[in-house]
């Protein structure tokens, strides 16, 4: 359990640093940075590539926007594999769901509850 | 692509390039990278943690557990939103807080709460995803690329 806890820690740390160098050497915004890496993700895991780093890395590969990619391919995916081609688009958000529900909710409720400061 | 558009530049404008290359303050990218390891795993190890409540006080497995840690993560991000800690941790840590989840979580609900004032139909349901927008849009329809061709190969190509 330690080591999941260290790999986590690791690799996600190495994602960040990814983002990172492309703020800083590349000269991107933040948005153009994580655009550029959730698209990696989805790509990752075209090639099958990004399940086995979850396996290994647990949380440090889940919780950096690189498996948002990687979970909307995995949802069109397991769509695809039931229902043929239209499966691309019914499950695409399959396995989303709880990072763009959770945004909008919660964000909605941080809208109510908290005033903007400055 | 700096060099094709500096042809366009009268010569004072390509003086002034070279003037503003030289004063450009020089970001401190190792600091800055390890500032973002440092944080990034740090969340990182805080959402393996959630991923181990989950997985032992609930049904979840190693396999389904993204979903409610993600979820954890961003109400956490609203929590730190709203008390203006995660715009504190952003300036110290860069990529290392915008990168995790929590940093799509802050830009949905920072832009959630800055534009409250405009009301909540224009203003909050408007530009909610003004920021995070561009994830989603990049992530769908990349993810819709990928699936298509992928599942074209697997069903027609006989690969798999």
């Amino acid at each position: 359990m330690m080591a999941m806890f260290f790999w986590a820690f690791v690799v996600g740390g190495l994602i960040c640093v990814i983002g990172q160098v492309m703020f800083d050497v590349f000269k991107l915004t933040p948005a153009h940075t994580l655009s550029a890496l959730v698209v990696t993700g989805a790509i990752l895991d075209g090639f099958g590539l990004y399940e086995p780093l979850i396996d290994f890395a647990g949380a440090g590969a889940t919780i950096p926007i690189t498996s948002f990619g990687n979970a909307l391919v995995h949802g069109a995916m397991q769509e695809a594999e039931k229902h043929g081609i239209v499966g691309v688009l019914t499950g695409m958000f399959e396995v989303t769901s709880a990072g763009i529900s959770a945004a909008i909710v919660f964000g909605f409720i941080g809208a109510l509850l908290f005033k903007p400061k400055g | 692509m700096a060099n094709e558009k500096r042809k366009h530049l009268t010569p004072v404008q390509q003086e002034y390039h070279q003037f503003e290359q030289v004063r450009e303050t020089k970001r401190p990218v190792l600091k800055n990278c390890v500032r973002a390891f440092f944080v990034g795993g740090f969340i990182c190890a805080i959402g393996q943690a959630i991923s181990y409540f989950y997985m032992y006080f609930f049904d979840f497995t190693e396999k389904t557990v993204g979903n409610p840690t993600v979820a954890t993560m961003v109400f956490i991000a609203m929590l730190l939103t709203g008390f203006g800690v995660y715009d504190r941790l952003a300036q110290f840590a860069g990529a290392g807080s915008a990168v995790p989840v929590t940093g799509f979580g802050n830009a949905v609900i920072s832009a959630a709460i800055e534009h409250r004032t405009e009301g909540f139909v224009l203003g909050v349901g408007g530009n909610m995803f003004k920021l995070a927008g561009s994830v989603i849009l990049f992530g769908t329809f990349s993810a819709f690329v990928v699936a298509l061709i992928k599942t074209i190969v697997v069903k027609w190509g006989g690969l798999g």
